[in-house]
């Protein structure tokens, strides 16, 4: 033990006099958290509507704006012509819109049936299917008014069956809410991951590698060692990325401190002995960066279900999930931190994590020795 | 021209140098883009749903079955009392839960409206919305499905519907989000692994000494920057067609527009990553700091502020400017409407240029800052 601080203490001297290194480690993540928190969300809002309106009587205009008022819709367009709402759906400049057809008015006000067509554009199919909602409901409910008439006689009413949504732990489906403990989880892995897959490769590099081999220390303490110094330094840039989250965007925390430390502490563990790990297998600085990106930068963003579902992917990339310690700290930390859960609830969780973290930092042990030996 | 050959032999040779580097290079990508084709899906399905069923009815049972039939819902469990739920919806085993009340059959039988409640985890906030969405026009149509019995049984004709609402989606109608996200994560990839390279490329030599060797030869920096830039160009290119063939014959994601036009803005886009990667690389001292400086402050605002995963139309009005600094937004747009849209110059010239003005800025950014250091 007195070994691994040895060898922490001489790491740490060598990051304190990189500046720049120090810095970006212990201030990016928070300035992070504030561009991409108030930056990203995924509330759809203010989609881009043209408008033709072939018919152009009171009822046509009265759907209109029963778009406009929606507040999903900014109308940025009237155009005349099909011809027009093609260039500007090529362009991007609208992602919706509402073709009206000559005679809506006529028809409703005679009772005969009729139709209106929108257009979305799909590229991004959850905008899309979101946008596709918004316009069924606007429809159907302008609709509903000219069909009262008729269905006024009927038994009972038309209402047989209603749906009384209540939404738990994010009433108001706020995506910062979702999203904050995804990013928190990011920084810190490219954080932890980043600081440490240079720090034996370096050595290797320069030479010093062999002054360390004929020191008195085993692998695992100059490992251990290793990850000490970035240890501290990420653990205090997390906790300055949920202080600032708590005061910014008033991320809850329901669960107890003492539970989301302890996940914290657990995940950076395991992410620094990933970087070790990848140190150790990497022959140059070049490489192991590649490796580190590779490894971590994707993984978490894609793979932990910090923007996509695990649900809905395939099954066999679920499998894959399983090995993305992201995962489950993310399971751990909107567990602590929206629904106030329990050791209970997430202790499988945290011993996957604990487990994770025991294996990369072995493994990285292990191969150092196979190269010293 | 010689020297410009030496430089870029000399940095071949040294690439070589390590075994890793060929399967980083080569095989890295096109693991990475199926595994993240797979995974970067948005779409909302299977999604756990809990049934608390009060009433144990035949009516209640065929709600259940139309929950069950959906593919939008898999059930997850049933219980009988709305206290048992919170430990489904804390541990994920569940996103909803759908309570049916006791007087469900007694309602829809003695003609009063039936309430239904819906609880949902909100936690992830988007999936959950949409899920309520699927729920909400569910309910919707087996409403109406009995509204229209209930007429029918007192002796009225169905109404038609007043205004019919037909809906059609371009580009991608099946709203199939690969066809959405792989050409994005195309260009993520490119983006990550060029720079990458080439940021270590002239910071190496600093660190490693030899950088003062290359100062005392007749080199000029636009021959040293050139010449670095060059050899990963080659990969890069080699890249680019390893991943675009991935994403068409094994994702079948239809290339609408030109392959040569794909093919030439996909090497301007690489002159944007490597000139970026040589510029880190002429900013910094060590390697570290050249990744460090590379993944926080050039790789990840790319990939947050680009459009790739985040609606740039979303971000606050502050926040859009910036992300014309963004050169993967503008090649994001180009493969994009390339493959899904399959349009051509005449549209996407604008990108097309702004793509070109940004690789030759940093380029001639790093050739000048690649002065101070070799003086």
């Amino acid at each position: 033990m007195r070994k691994a601080l040895a060898v922490g203490i001489k790491e740490f001297r060598q990051i304190r006099r990189d500046r720049r290194t120090l810095m970006i480690l212990l201030f990016i993540p928070v300035f992070f958290l504030l561009l991409y928190g108030y930056a990203l969300n995924f509330d759809i809002k203010h989609v881009r509507l043209a408008v033709e309106d072939r018919d152009y009587t009171p009822q046509s205009r009265r759907l209109v704006s029963a778009f406009v008022n929606s507040t999903y819709f900014d109308q940025v367009a009237s155009v005349t012509t099909d011809a027009e709402v093609n260039a500007l759906m090529d362009r991007d400049q609208i992602r919706a819109a509402l073709i009206i057809p000559q005679g809506l008015g006529r028809d409703l006000t005679r009772g005969v049936p009729t139709a209106v067509e929108v257009l979305i554009n799909g590229e991004n199919s959850t905008t899309a299917a979101t946008v596709l909602g918004y316009a069924q409901t606007i429809i159907a409910s302008e609709s509903a008014q000219y069909e009262m008439l008729g269905r006024a006689r009927i038994p009972g009413g038309t209402t047989v069956v209603k749906l009384e949504p209540r939404v738990w732990y994010n009433p108001e489906l706020r995506s910062t809410l979702f999203l904050v403990p995804g990013l928190l989880a990011y920084i810190a892995m490219i954080t932890a991951v980043v600081s440490t897959a240079l720090a034996v490769v370096r050595e290797k590099e320069r030479g010093t590698v062999e002054q360390v081999r004929m020191a008195p220390i085993g692998t695992l303490p100059f490992i251990v060692g290793k990850s000490l110094p970035y240890f501290v330094i990420s653990f205090v840039a997390a906790i300055g990325v949920i202080v600032a989250s708590m005061v910014l965007f008033d991320l809850p925390v329901r669960g107890s401190v003492a539970l989301l430390l302890l996940s914290l502490g657990l995940f950076l563990s395991g992410a620094l002995g990933m970087g070790l790990l990848i140190s150790a297998i990497a022959e140059s600085q070049q490489v192991a960066f590649q490796m580190a990106l590779l490894s971590s930068f994707l993984p978490t963003i894609m793979l932990s279900g910090f923007i996509y579902p695990i649900s809905s992917m395939p099954l066999a990339l679920q499998v894959i999930t399983y090995i993305v310690p992201a995962r489950y700290f993310l399971v751990a930390l909107r567990g602590v931190l929206l629904k106030g859960v329990g050791f209970a609830v997430i202790a499988p969780q945290l011993g996957a994590l604990a487990i994770f973290a025991t294996l990369v930092m072995l493994l990285a042990a292990r191969k150092l020795k196979q190269e010293w030996a | 021209m010689r020297r410009l050959w030496y430089v870029m032999w000399k940095e071949l040779l040294e690439l070589r140098q390590d075994p890793r580097l060929f399967s980083i290079i080569f095989i890295a990508p096109v693991i990475q883009l199926t595994l993240l084709g797979y995974a970067a899906t948005t779409d909302v399905k299977d999604v756990p749903l809990l049934i608390v069923d009060q009433d144990r009815s035949p009516a209640s049972r065929q709600l259940i079955s139309r929950f069950d039939a959906s593919p939008y819902f898999s059930i997850a469990g049933t219980v009988g009392n709305v206290n048992d739920v919170d430990p489904w919806l804390e541990r994920g085993k569940a996103w909803l839960a759908l309570t049916i009340p006791a007087d469900y059959h007694e309602a829809i039988d003695g003609g009063r409206p039936a309430t239904l409640q819906m609880i949902a985890d909100g936690t992830d906030s988007s999936s959950t919305g949409i899920a309520m969405g699927y729920a909400a026009s569910l309910v919707n149509a087996y409403n109406q499905e009995l509204a229209r019995q209930r007429m029918l049984a007192a002796g009225h004709d169905a109404p038609p519907t007043a205004i019919e609402a037909r809906i059609r989606v371009w580009f991608n109608p099946e709203l199939e989000s690969r066809y959405f996200m792989i050409p994005g994560i195309v260009a993520l990839l490119l983006l990550v692994i060029t720079t990458n390279l080439s940021s270590m490329a002239v910071v190496r030599e600093k660190e490693l000494g030899t950088l003062e060797q290359l100062n005392v030869t007749p080199i000029t920096r636009w021959q040293l920057i050139v010449g670095k830039l060059l050899p990963y160009a080659v990969i890069g290119l080699i890249d680019v067609v390893l991943v675009i063939t991935v994403a068409l014959l094994w994702f079948r994601i239809p290339l609408l527009g030109s392959p040569v036009l794909l093919f030439v803005t996909s090497g301007i886009y690489l002159l944007t990553t490597l000139g970026l990667g040589l510029f880190i690389s002429t900013i910094s001292d060590t390697q570290q700091q050249a990744m460090m400086t590379g993944t926080f402050f050039f790789l990840t605002p790319m990939l947050y502020l680009s459009g790739f995963i985040f609606p740039i139309e979303n971000m606050p009005a502050v926040i859009q400017p910036v992300t014309y600094l963004i050169p993967l937004r503008y090649f994001i747009v180009i493969v994009r409407g390339i493959f899904l849209k399959g349009i051509g110059w005449s549209v996407l010239w604008p990108q097309i240029v702004a793509l070109l003005a940004w690789g030759i800025a940093i380029v001639g950014l790093a050739v000048a800052r690649s002065r101070k250091t070799l003086n």
